[in-house]
């Protein structure tokens, strides 16, 4: 299972970025090879609509599962139109949240907020 | 001559003034651009309401069409579509309607469809033509609504008053662009002239004449007064902060049309405007 996380560092050490869309970088494990790799959102800079943006690039990574604090109305219906589950992270590293959704330790996201969109500055 | 007014935050009193300016001025045109939460409309209780839908072109895709090349995802600087699992989702909320993806589409499975977005009402309060844009719940930008607002400007010379959104962002442009002059609506804290400072920053940069007037005027130290004299901005006109006055607002009553008292004030500053815009007028000439 290939599972994505947004990271603020390159680093599985480090808890999970606080932002879905805004993220500086993404983390792809694959947890049968225990591989990592981490890759750039190119949302994170977007005027607009980083969460549809960030989602693609989830969708496009070919992850199974996405572990985030929250995530936005946009991002969560492209996300699940892809089938791509969303699991609610949990203090600790990403590491730590990886571990824990192997060992069925994660609820999923149910809390999707409408988003934080530019103009007004969120509401 | 098109007078725009303007304040860095809701509540300042921008309604209050370009409603009661309008009132004074008699046969006039209000046209309430804060169109998230128009209420010049509670205070005129316009009459012979004609409205008129307001929409935007938004693209519609045929997935029987689509080869998934991606091009119009890619090209969307706004990111209102994705492409999931072989079909392009559209997330028209972010849409600008700029047209791009259906012209770039090489297998011309994108098309325009008409999404409604609010929509303009025009009536009549006494002189004073009220013209109010409102915008459908939800959406995420007020332009398109604007943009058909300001046509409503009528070509005749008389007075026009545009009582702006709150704040300084691009729905904020648009009301002004077609303005000969910015009314800026001060509260007297420091929180005010924080504020103020945004309108009369985005003023500066469209080059356009403008002065203060500053609200809810108390005895003592008035910050956004001082902001004023030290940045030589002219200051039109004060309004007390006085009982009577908020009374009357609450209420939803137009107090230029309530009471001599406040008719002499918002008298006396449409004066001082006009006269700064026939200056202005004259010094751009």
């Amino acid at each position: 299972m290939k599972i994505a996380v947004p990271a603020d560092e390159k680093s599985l050490d480090l808890g999970v970025c606080p932002s879905f869309g805004r993220a500086p970088y993404f983390l792809i494990y694959d947890t049968e090879t225990n591989e990592s790799k981490f890759i750039d959102n190119s949302a994170a800079a977007s005027q607009g609509g980083a969460g549809v943006k960030a989602a693609q690039t989830i969708i496009d990574s070919k992850a199974d599962a996405l572990l985030t604090p929250r995530c936005g109305e946009n991002a969560a219906v492209a996300i699940k139109a892809a089938n791509i589950k969303i699991y609610k992270t949990i203090d600790g590293s990403i590491m730590d949240n990886i571990n824990a959704l192997v060992e069925g330790k994660l609820s999923e996201l149910v809390d999707i907020h409408p988003g934080f969109h530019g103009h007004q500055g969120g509401k | 001559m098109n007078i725009a007014v303007l304040s860095g935050k809701g509540g300042t009193g921008k309604t209050l003034v370009s409603v009661n300016l309008a009132a004074a001025a008699g046969k006039s045109t209000y046209i309430d651009c804060d169109v998230e939460e128009p209420n010049g409309h509670l205070f005129f209780k316009p009459e012979q309401i004609e409205s008129e839908k307001i929409s935007v072109k938004i693209p519609l895709i045929d997935d029987a069409l689509c080869n998934g090349c991606r091009k119009c995802v890619d090209f969307c600087k706004f990111n209102a579509l994705a492409y999931v699992g072989s079909k392009v989702l559209l997330f028209d909320v972010m849409c600008h309607s700029c047209g791009g993806c259906s012209l770039l589409c090489p297998q011309k499975a994108i098309s325009e469809i008409d999404k409604n977005v609010g929509e303009i009402q025009k009536g009549v309060s006494e002189d004073v033509t009220v013209v109010t844009g409102i915008m459908n719940t939800g959406e995420a930008s007020g332009v398109p609504i604007i943009k058909n607002l300001l046509e409503y400007i009528p070509s005749s010379n008389e007075s026009v008053f545009i009582d702006c959104p709150p704040g300084s962002a691009c729905i904020v442009m648009e009301s002004i662009k077609d303005a000969d002059y910015c009314v800026l609506v001060a509260e007297p804290t420091l929180f005010g002239v924080h504020n103020l400072n945004m309108v009369y920053n985005l003023v500066k940069l469209f080059g356009k004449p403008h002065g203060v007037v500053l609200n809810k005027c108390l005895e003592g130290d008035n910050p956004s007064e001082k902001f004023c004299i030290e940045n030589r901005i002219k200051i039109l006109g004060r309004i007390p902060f006085d009982n009577e006055l908020g009374t009357l607002n609450s209420n939803a009553l137009i107090v230029a049309r309530e009471s001599d008292k406040y008719r002499a004030i918002f008298t006396s500053l449409l004066e001082t405007v006009t006269k700064e815009v026939q200056h202005e007028t004259a010094v751009n000439s």
